[in-house]
């Protein structure tokens, strides 16, 4: 049996599951996320994730960062001078003067790149050069608008996973309910799959050894594998109190994604936008997707993500093909040299 | 409320799905704001005047739902005429008295129908009269109730146009509260303030209803029941009020807070809002009921005879019999305040031996932190329960005053005790929350080690005490030797919770039905033959089930949700909702029908429990000199009111004014743009030395102090810490103290984002983290930019084991107090912010020692109640 590396398919039937479940995933519609963060806590004490630092990071109310081996749901804040469909910011007509949103975002970004050890990663983000915070001057127009975005990032779950792809122990592997899970008693740290992922999800835990559990071995979501088996939601959907967070079959998510798209566009939120919904994508659609108010590159999520590994077949027959032409080269020189 | 109550914020998200406009006035953007259609960023502790300008949008645009108003609000009852509005004395009511800074309230009364009233003979009403005892220990104690009043026979003009009716009064008083004021003094657009008033007015009347929701952020001012006053007149003005979807919904802060007041952990309340006797006053049993109600007047509260009995029959059973007064005089008198702040300054002054700290932090979560600590340094012991080693039980070995050297750990003789807490997954119980609904928990896990919970706490302590007591022939030890305490207890010596909630629902002591419970209060009788540990509760355990512990889902039942836990009184979800049908009794509207009266049934039915002698039909007329519930017209809806109707207009009861007048705040940079009169000419004020006030706009050195502070919880912490700061979780979601600031502000105080900045009061100086963030704006406030500072106040210095610490918010507050209630202004004040770093040490105290000498503050700074000029009463 051949895996698919590319294009539309259910994936728990195509990694060789029999009469396997719909697959299941998230849909998170930040458009009703209130920050609260309880996903990322109840993620962590179900999963018993060790923190990963005190640290103020500065970047509006978010001081966990980036997804990573201890964080396995992450709130991201987005402070904007843009209008949030018709709501009113109430900044009019008061002293504000210009927005400093974008220079104090730069500025807080600039704490996610260089040394990431205090996230709780080892990973390096580019810097893109640290920009100087310099507040506006008192000159310009005041800010009127303003909105606040919340997201709640996950592990996508994606229709071809890479990292499950390049996985060299079979770790990683596609569960019946088609999501990608890690067992952290068999991954042996090679650390393959963390440059797979087009989302800069999974990654190996840093620690000191015989401290923090699991040191160097990859982690991320589960989809709580072990909740959903038994008939229960996820932690994180479960804590989620607005139902930012939904879990669910994939396709009757992505209906319900669909409609309520439509519902804020003709309320006037023409921003909302569905993000990973759409199975004929780089990925083949996500397990795990977003109903967004901006651009993904807002969130920190990458505009067309691709599989990484989509031309691993074309590579590896590229490869055949000059494995075989080095063996004819060779027999031809043999043969050439025994006559 | 997203912030502080998101597991709440839910039912918000969900209406607003369903179409709701949901807006959010807050000084700051929030992730309430964030999710609301309109947030409308308001000067800290200017709400009065915003919340009149509604109340003059309403009235002068006739928007009032004028059925409603004339029958079930007092609009159409006339003021005596000696009543002087603020209007009229530079922002005084009449009846102030200058030396006692409070009112003597008589001149605020109700024209009685035989015009006997005026000036005299008001002996035995106005139970809030603080002016007759000098007290400020009143207020509260009227609970689920109103204050009594003499008579309901009171004049009416149901026309409302006499210019002595309340409402005629209400119009004048608010006339200058002008969207143009609101936004002088609020720092809120016109356009933005009438966008409020117009979506609230569309929002409100037969179809529709509108809900108000706040929380402390209306509660900590020195005018702060005013603010909630304020609220009231709005919504019984457009008709809210007892009806679906409307009403007043008080956000606690926290879990089992509405309990706790409930039966009470107040100095000055028994169970069920009943008062505390008082020394002097309430030496016999008569005595004391005739000052809770005048049985002359209508309502409920005429029955509190049967309801103190019965609670004293809970407590001393047999020993509380007819002939000793049912053991009236085991309950101890009080002789004066002696609410939480008042005992923290008799702290200070060695007065106070022992205290108790359940679940409480004051060395963090307190005003005034510092008074706090040298507070508890004086006591003899101190007794800490808590799940953790908070700052309020290390503060003599670490806390800032150590640092400073103003405390040495060697001099303190304060033996503290600690005992750990068990969490309420480690104990069974009930929460009451904000709807007054008890929700019983069940116990998951034993507590582990030497955590126990409160109940098996003072279950031991008591039988310790009546152990050493047992051979006592002193009088003194009676009330101790005779009280009923014979809860039985588990294998692990736990007290049983239902054990209590059983006492606290009641049953019949004597007659056929002894030992069985009681259905509910109406039962109480005050002849010894109930026994009721708090009458509002009562119902609780009727049937012999524990109505709290009911869960049966929302989809399996009508949309109130009556078998989901239960709500005081008697299941009731919304009260006073005879107010949901009109005076005929008949639905205001199909869309918000709620409770009607049944004709053929010849009885009140609908989706609740009316909250209405359920019998009595609308067009029931009271005789004659009739009192008690039976006085109550069937037109009546507000049946704990001594005259049945909602209160436009308070002619007794609070104690700093019949209507909610602007005062600033004790401290404020803003001249006060409405009247004469700067702050809240009865507020609380303590001059000390160690309760130091800013100057004042309109004083000297106010200067010093140009910026408004607010303080506030964030989402991932819990009050002072005590729940989350030595979570790991939580603590990494926001591990460090830090200012939020509008870069305009950071721009003109050379402050950085992310480096420090150093926050000053006359009390102490602080230092945070800086968050710049275009959530926070300046306002222009009378032609001034005034800057806002905000403070979220979770951290605290010291404690044990807290995996994150930083300087407490509340440290930078002093002592001003609302009299009614005795709560601090701990939402806003005055204060310096600088860039970097506090000083340390002894260094500190110079550092505020230099502000207070440059702004050249004494004990009088900022503690002169009346300042207004004109006019005197």
């Amino acid at each position: 049996m051949s895996n698919s590396f590319f294009g539309p398919l259910d994936p728990a039937p195509d990694a060789g599951w029999v009469e396997a479940p719909p697959r299941k995933g998230f849909f998170t519609d930040t458009s009703v996320c209130i920050g609260c963060k309880a996903c990322e806590v109840a993620c962590k004490e179900w999963n018993a994730i060790p923190d990963d630092g005190m640290n103020f990071l500065g970047s509006s109310y978010d001081n966990t960062g980036a997804l990573g081996a201890s964080t396995w749901r992450h709130v991201a804040f987005i402070e904007q001078s843009k209008p949030l469909g018709t709501q009113d910011a109430g900044f009019a007509g008061t002293a504000a003067g210009p927005a400093a949103t974008d220079v104090l975002n730069r500025a807080a970004d600039s704490a996610l790149t260089g040394d990431r050890s205090r996230l709780g990663t080892d990973t390096n983000a580019v810097d893109l050069g640290m920009p100087k915070v310099e507040l506006p001057g008192a000159d310009g127009a005041g800010r009127a608008d303003f909105r606040w975005l919340m997201e709640s990032d996950v592990c996508k779950h994606c229709t071809h996973a890479a990292c499950l792809d390049v996985c060299p122990t079979g770790s990683l592997f596609r569960t019946e309910f088609g999501t990608v899970v890690v067992q952290d008693d068999i991954c042996n740290g090679c650390g393959y799959c963390v440059p797979a992922c087009p989302f800069g999800v999974i990654d190996r835990r840093i620690g000191e050894k015989g401290v923090t559990k699991n040191v160097g071995i990859a982690q991320k979501c589960t989809l709580c594998y072990d909740r959903i088996g038994d008939g229960l939601q996820p932690a994180c959907a479960t804590a989620c109190p607005t139902q930012s967070i939904q879990y669910g079959d994939v396709d009757e998510l992505r209906e319900r994604a669909q409609k309520r798209v439509e519902t804020l566009q003709a309320a006037g939120v023409h921003d909302a936008k569905l993000y990973g919904h759409d199975a004929d994508d780089g990925i083949g659609g996500l397990g795990a997707f977003f109903l967004l108010l901006d651009e993904p590159e807002v969130y920190g999520l990458p505009p067309d993500p691709i599989v990484t590994t989509k031309d691993l077949p074309a590579m590896w027959r590229k490869a055949g093909l000059a494995a075989v032409t080095l063996l004819a080269g060779a027999v031809a020189v043999f043969t050439a040299g025994g006559s | 409320m997203a912030e502080c109550h998101p597991v709440g914020f839910q039912w918000v998200m969900e209406a607003k799905a369903r179409g709701a406009k949901v807006i959010h006035i807050d000084p700051r953007f929030t992730r309430t704001s964030a999710v609301a259609d309109t947030h409308v960023p308001l000067r800290a502790g200017s709400d009065i005047a915003f919340l009149g300008g509604i109340v003059k949008y309403i009235l002068d645009n006739e928007k009032y739902f004028r059925e409603y108003v004339v029958a079930y609000t007092n609009a159409a009852t006339l003021v005596g005429e000696d009543f002087v509005d603020s209007e009229d004395l530079g922002g005084l009511f009449s009846g102030y008295d200058e030396e006692k800074a409070s009112y003597d309230q008589s001149s605020w009364a109700y024209e009685r129908a035989d015009e006997a009233a005026a000036a005299g003979d008001r002996e035995g009403s106005g139970k809030g009269n603080g002016a007759q005892d000098g007290g400020h220990a009143e207020g509260h104690a009227f609970g689920s109730g109103g204050p009594g009043l003499d008579s309901h026979e009171v004049q009416r003009d149901e026309t409302l146009q006499h210019p002595r009716t309340v409402f005629q009064v209400l119009k004048r008083h608010y006339a200058r509260y002008t969207p143009e004021m609101v936004e002088e003094v609020c720092g809120v657009s016109r356009a933005q303030f009438l966008e409020v008033c117009e979506a609230v007015t569309a929002n409100s009347g037969r179809e529709r209803t509108t809900c108000w929701v706040y929380s402390v952020g209306w509660t900590h001012h020195s005018v702060g029941v005013q603010y909630i006053r304020g609220s009231a007149i709005i919504q019984l003005l457009l008709g809210n009020m007892g009806r679906p979807g409307g009403g007043i919904l008080a956000l606690r802060g926290h879990a089992s807070i509405q309990g706790s007041t409930d039966i009470p952990t107040l100095f000055n309340l028994l169970p069920g809002y009943l008062p505390m006797p008082k020394a002097g006053e309430d030496e016999s049993f008569g005595a004391y009921l005739d000052t809770i109600r005048s049985t002359e007047q209508k309502g409920f509260w005429t029955n509190a005879d049967a309801y103190t009995v019965s609670l004293l029959k809970a407590w001393w059973g047999e020993h509380a019999t007819a002939e000793n007064g049912y053991a009236f005089d085991y309950l101890p008198r009080i002789s004066g305040d002696h609410s939480t702040y008042q005992t923290v300054l008799d702290m200070n002054d060695g007065k106070i031996e022992g205290y108790f700290l359940l679940g409480q932090n004051p060395a963090v979560g307190s005003a005034h932190g510092r008074l706090q600590r040298l507070g508890m340094a004086q006591l003899k012991w101190l007794v800490v329960r808590d799940l953790n080693m908070i700052e309020s039980a290390t503060f003599w070995k670490d806390g800032p005053e150590i640092a400073t050297g103003e405390m040495k750990t060697e001099e303190i003789g304060t033996e503290v005790f600690f005992f750990p807490a068990a969490a309420h997954t480690e104990k069974s119980g009930t929460f009451t929350q904000t709807q007054r609904m008890l929700q019983w928990h069940h116990k998951a896990v034993e507590p582990e080690g030497d955590r126990r919970s409160e109940l098996e706490f003072f279950h031991l302590v008591g039988q310790k005490i009546r152990a050493k007591l047992a051979d006592s022939t002193l009088e003194r030890d009676r009330p101790i030797q005779h009280l009923t305490w014979d809860y039985p207890v588990d294998e692990h010596g736990e007290p049983s919770a239902e054990a209590v909630l059983q006492e606290v629902n009641g049953r019949y002591v004597s007659g056929e039905k002894a030992g069985r419970p009681l259905s509910g209060f109406a039962e109480l009788k005050a002849d010894g033959s109930t026994a009721c540990g708090c009458w509002i509760y009562s119902g609780v355990y009727a049937d012999g089930v524990n109505q709290s512990a009911r869960r049966k889902p929302g989809r399996e039942q009508s949309w109130v949700a009556p078998d989901w836990g239960w709500a005081w009184p008697m299941n009731r979800r919304q009260l006073y909702n005879r107010a949901s049908a009109d005076p005929d009794g008949k639905p205001w509207s199909e869309r918000k029908a709620y409770v009607w009266w049944d004709e053929d049934q010849a009885k009140w039915v609908g989706h609740d429990v009316p909250d209405f002698q359920v019998g009595k039909a609308p067009s029931y007329r009271p005789e004659p000199g009739a009192t008690g519930p039976d006085a109550l017209a069937g037109d009546d809806p507000f049946i704990m009111q001594a005259d049945g109707k909602g209160w436009l207009y308070a002619p007794s009861g609070l104690l700093d004014g019949p209507m909610p007048v602007h005062y600033e705040p004790a401290e404020s940079p803003v001249r006060n743009p409405m009247y004469e009169q700067q702050g809240n000419p009865t507020r609380e004020v303590f001059k000390r030395k160690d309760n130091l006030q800013n100057p004042s706009a309109g004083e000297a050195g106010s200067e010093v102090f140009p910026y408004v502070f607010t303080t506030y919880r964030l989402t991932e912490h819990h009050t002072a810490g005590g729940m989350s700061r030595w979570l790991p979780y939580l603590s990494e979601l926001q591990p460090e103290f830090f200012c939020e600031v509008s870069p305009e502000h950071a721009r003109e105080r050379g402050l950085e984002h992310l480096g420090w900045a150093t926050i000053v009061t006359a009390r102490t100086a602080i230092e945070a983290r800086v968050l710049v963030t275009d959530r926070v704006v300046p306002l222009t406030v009378g032609g001034k930019v005034i800057h806002q500072v905000g403070l979220p106040y979770h951290w605290g210095v010291g404690g044990g084991g807290a995996i994150v610490s930083g300087d407490s918010a509340n440290d930078l507050f002093g002592l001003s107090l609302d009299a009614n209630v005795h709560i601090q202004e701990s939402k806003v004040a005055s204060c310096d912010i600088v860039p970097g770093r506090r000083p340390t040490g002894p260094e500190l105290l110079q550092f505020v020692e230099a502000y207070r000498s440059r702004a050249g503050i004494t004990v009088e700074t900022g503690n002169t109640r009346h300042t207004a000029q004109e006019g005197s009463p």
